[in-house]
């Protein structure tokens, strides 16, 4: 029990260590996002750390997921859908008109609320996007890198004897995780995740948020959720929008026990949202 | 008593029964319990109790008396015999009928003192507007009049019964109301009843068809076997004049069948292509602006006329390919103005928003999740559409395709002015060929004695047309209702 709490606290120290430490990965500075005549957000500034798992939390309509699709241009297929301001990624303005929005895609990937595997088989799934960016020079290669992602997923094992069977025939949290392999399969450098456990029952929630804080290792994560508990387990920061603004922004640590913002403390102790 | 009468009196009735009925159910609401159902329905209900067996009972009545008096004036008919005037029974039984509505138009007087032979007869109707045919017999006066009597008498007998059963429905729909009388749920089960019927026409009108078919065709077939109608390579019918017994004729399917999946295939490789970019444009590109004209432009394809479609074959396209294959070769016009393309091209053009409208419609079911799934992994629209969308859709567009195909293939205005009809057997496509549907359209028009095989084959042509497109739709229901099971 002594071991437990002590090891929570290194783990607790350590991501604020980072938390200081980490460069910034994205940055956005006084985004604005209109649907038509609607503006959805008004002027959010927030930074991105390298290496790390950002929640953006808030009641619903009040622009974090509208945020998060901007992040990675995902907003560009909704038609009257205007963005303003500036979001970088690695300093480089990802709203230039010279930067090749497919591209970009493959850098920053997304994981969706709904499970969404495409109707083929669960090799195929997490082939597509390898195969469509030249990423495999022949067939074995394919298949070490849908191995690895299947792996990083921690689905392999559950798959490994039915990988040429339909993606969409597996449990919604398997449909889930494989559509974090499809992610990954890209080798993006950020993943979005838009409430990726709203349609998952416990137990599977439970397992994406184990894979999520392993992902951290490697990707840079922003993780849209409605659950304050998830947001308290998997990140370690925390961005709190009303709105289309943002409240506040801080270590998640620091929000969830002492927030300077009274709408952020209403909010995580249920008073409104 | 005419029929239109009994109608009009059994609906007064009917609607007299609908007032009291809701007065009734009105007065008797007052009281502590609650009433079960609203005024009108009581109305209603009293309504159709009095109308509905009254007017089933009109219209049985009607049809029967129409097969007795038939029957009575076939048993009158003096015995036929090999030198009977007159061609045939039903042809005898007609001028019985063209006598009897005569009589009916004259005078009380002029029918007291009716004259006994036809040649009399005859000036004295033609006067009253009615004309007859010259072969009319003297012995057919007597039966008519006869005819009439019966006529009346069972339409008396018809309509009186009528009004009773009216009257009494309206008796029963009266008694039964009272405060917790379940009007409401009794005319519930009547519309019920209703829409059952109205679905229940639909199905017996196919059944209707196919065995209006099926009997000509089953006659066809005792004068030609089936295995040369359906395995037959020349078509030939000849001509064969009433009773001249004649030459028998070639009548080959083979021909025809080639020509009709000929030019169908023409215009679904003309179709096809075309209507599905158009298709994936529409759902996937057009911004909802453009979407909203082109869209309604593209479906005016659809509601054009088919024989106009014919028109534009005739004296736009055939012409021009005609024209066209002259100055290519240099003089010599290898395209025909009526060929297996020119039909094939006008008639994919017909079929251009059957296909682009379908396979929108189910481009468009394809769940957004996928498309962003894909734009997700960095994909462009291309890749997503050729990648994930088609693929997901494709089982649907084929049943679409399916559909669009057994259109295809009963065409009948475009082929009748574009393709020709010279049943030739090639694969040569810039010539004449023709299609099932036109000879059937040969066959049954023209002078052609109707017992003939030259006129029966055209129902054993249209149920096996009739099989081919029912078999395809089928197949592509099949196919539709698969792929819809998938997302959900």
């Amino acid at each position: 029990m002594n071991l437990m709490t002590e090891r929570n606290l290194e783990k607790a120290v350590n991501d604020k260590m980072s938390a200081q430490a980490n460069a910034i990965k994205m940055q956005g500075k006084d985004v604005t996002v209109h649907y038509g005549d609607k503006q959805a957000l008004f002027g959010v500034s927030l930074d991105v750390p390298e290496k790390m798992v950002t929640a953006l939390i808030g009641p619903s309509g009040c622009g974090k997921s509208t945020f998060l699709r901007s992040l990675n241009r995902m907003n560009d297929t909704i038609e009257g859908c205007r963005v303003g301001g500036l979001i970088t990624l690695d300093d480089e303005d990802i709203y230039n008109p010279k930067i090749d929005v497919v591209e970009l895609r493959a850098r920053v990937g997304m994981v969706f609320q709904k499970p969404n595997p495409f109707p083929k088989s669960i090799f195929e799934n997490v082939a597509y996007g390898p195969r469509i960016h030249g990423l495999a020079k022949n067939r074995q290669e394919l298949d070490e890198i849908v191995e690895k992602s299947l792996r990083r997923a921690s689905l392999f094992e559950e798959v490994k004897d039915r990988l040429h069977e339909a993606g969409t025939g597996l449990s919604g949290g398997q449909q889930q995780r494989l559509c974090i392999a499809r992610a990954i399969a890209v080798s993006p450098e950020v993943i979005l995740m838009d409430e990726p456990c709203s349609a998952l029952d416990p137990i599977a929630t439970a397992k994406v948020e184990e894979l999520i804080d392993e992902l951290r290792e490697n990707y840079t994560i922003v993780i849209v959720t409605h659950s304050m508990q998830q947001a308290a387990r998997v990140s370690q920061r925390t961005a709190m929008f009303h709105l289309g603004n943002l409240v506040e922004v801080g270590d998640t640590e620091m929000m969830f026990t002492s927030p300077t913002e009274k709408r952020t403390q209403d909010y995580i102790t249920g008073r409104f949202g | 008593m005419s029929t239109l009468m009994v109608l009009v009196i059994v609906i007064a009735i009917g609607a007299a029964g609908y007032f009291i009925g809701r007065q009734r159910a009105a007065a008797k609401a007052g009281g502590n319990i609650k009433p079960h159902s609203l005024p009108h329905y009581h109305g209603w209900w009293v309504f159709l109790a009095a109308t509905l067996p009254a007017v089933l009972f009109i219209a049985i009545w009607t049809a029967g008396t129409g097969i007795y008096l038939e029957r009575s004036a076939i048993a009158e008919l003096p015995t036929r015999t090999a030198d009977t005037v007159i061609a045939s029974q039903s042809l005898e039984l007609g001028m019985v009928s063209g006598i009897a509505r005569g009589l009916d138009k004259l005078s009380d007087a002029e029918r007291a003192s009716l004259p006994q032979t036809f040649a009399e007869l005859r000036p004295l109707l033609a006067s009253k507007g009615v004309a007859l045919a010259t072969e009319g017999q003297d012995y057919m006066i007597p039966i008519a009049v006869e005819w009439n009597r019966n006529t009346s008498r069972a339409s008396n007998i018809g309509g009186f019964v009528a009004i009773a059963l009216a009257l009494a429905g309206a008796i029963f729909g009266l008694s039964g109301v009272h405060v917790r009388a379940r009007a409401r749920n009794n005319v519930e089960r009547v519309i019920l009843g209703a829409l059952i019927a109205a679905s229940g026409i639909a199905i017996l009108t196919t059944i209707g068809i196919i065995l209006s078919m099926l009997f000509q065709t089953i006659t066809f077939f005792q004068s030609v076997s089936p295995s040369t109608f359906f395995f037959g390579t020349v078509w030939d019918p000849r001509f064969a004049a009433a009773g001249s017994g004649g030459s028998q004729g070639q009548f080959g399917l083979i021909p025809l069948l080639a020509g009709t999946l000929y030019i169908a295939l023409v215009a679904m490789l003309f179709a096809v292509p075309v209507g599905l970019f158009a298709a994936i444009y529409m759902a996937e590109y057009a911004s909802r602006s453009v979407r909203s004209v082109v869209k309604p432009m593209l479906e005016v394809l659809a509601g054009i006329p088919t024989i106009v479609y014919g028109f534009f074959a005739l004296v736009t396209v055939g012409p021009f390919l005609r024209d066209l294959s002259a100055a290519l070769s240099g003089g010599y016009a290898f395209i025909q103005a009526q060929s297996v393309l020119t039909a094939g091209i006008v008639m994919g053009v017909m079929l251009i928003p059957f296909v682009s409208s379908l396979s929108d419609d189910i481009i468009t079911a394809v769940p957004g999740s996928l498309r962003d799934g894909s734009l997700g992994l960095g994909s462009t629209k291309s890749e997503t559409i050729r990648r994930v969308v088609l693929p997901a859709a494709l089982p649907g567009i084929v049943g679409a395709l399916l559909l669009t195909a057994s259109r295809a293939i009963g065409e009948t205005m475009i082929v009748v002015l574009a393709a020709g009809v010279a049943a030739n057997l090639n694969i040569n496509p810039f010539e004449a060929m023709t299609t099932i549907t036109v000879k059937i359209v040969n066959q049954l028009t023209g002078d052609l004695e109707f017992n003939s095989p030259q006129t029966l084959v055209a129902f054993a042509l249209g149920l096996t047309l009739f099989f081919i497109t029912l078999a395809m739709n089928i197949f592509a229901l099949y196919i539709v209702r698969k792929y819809r099971e998938q997302y959900e």
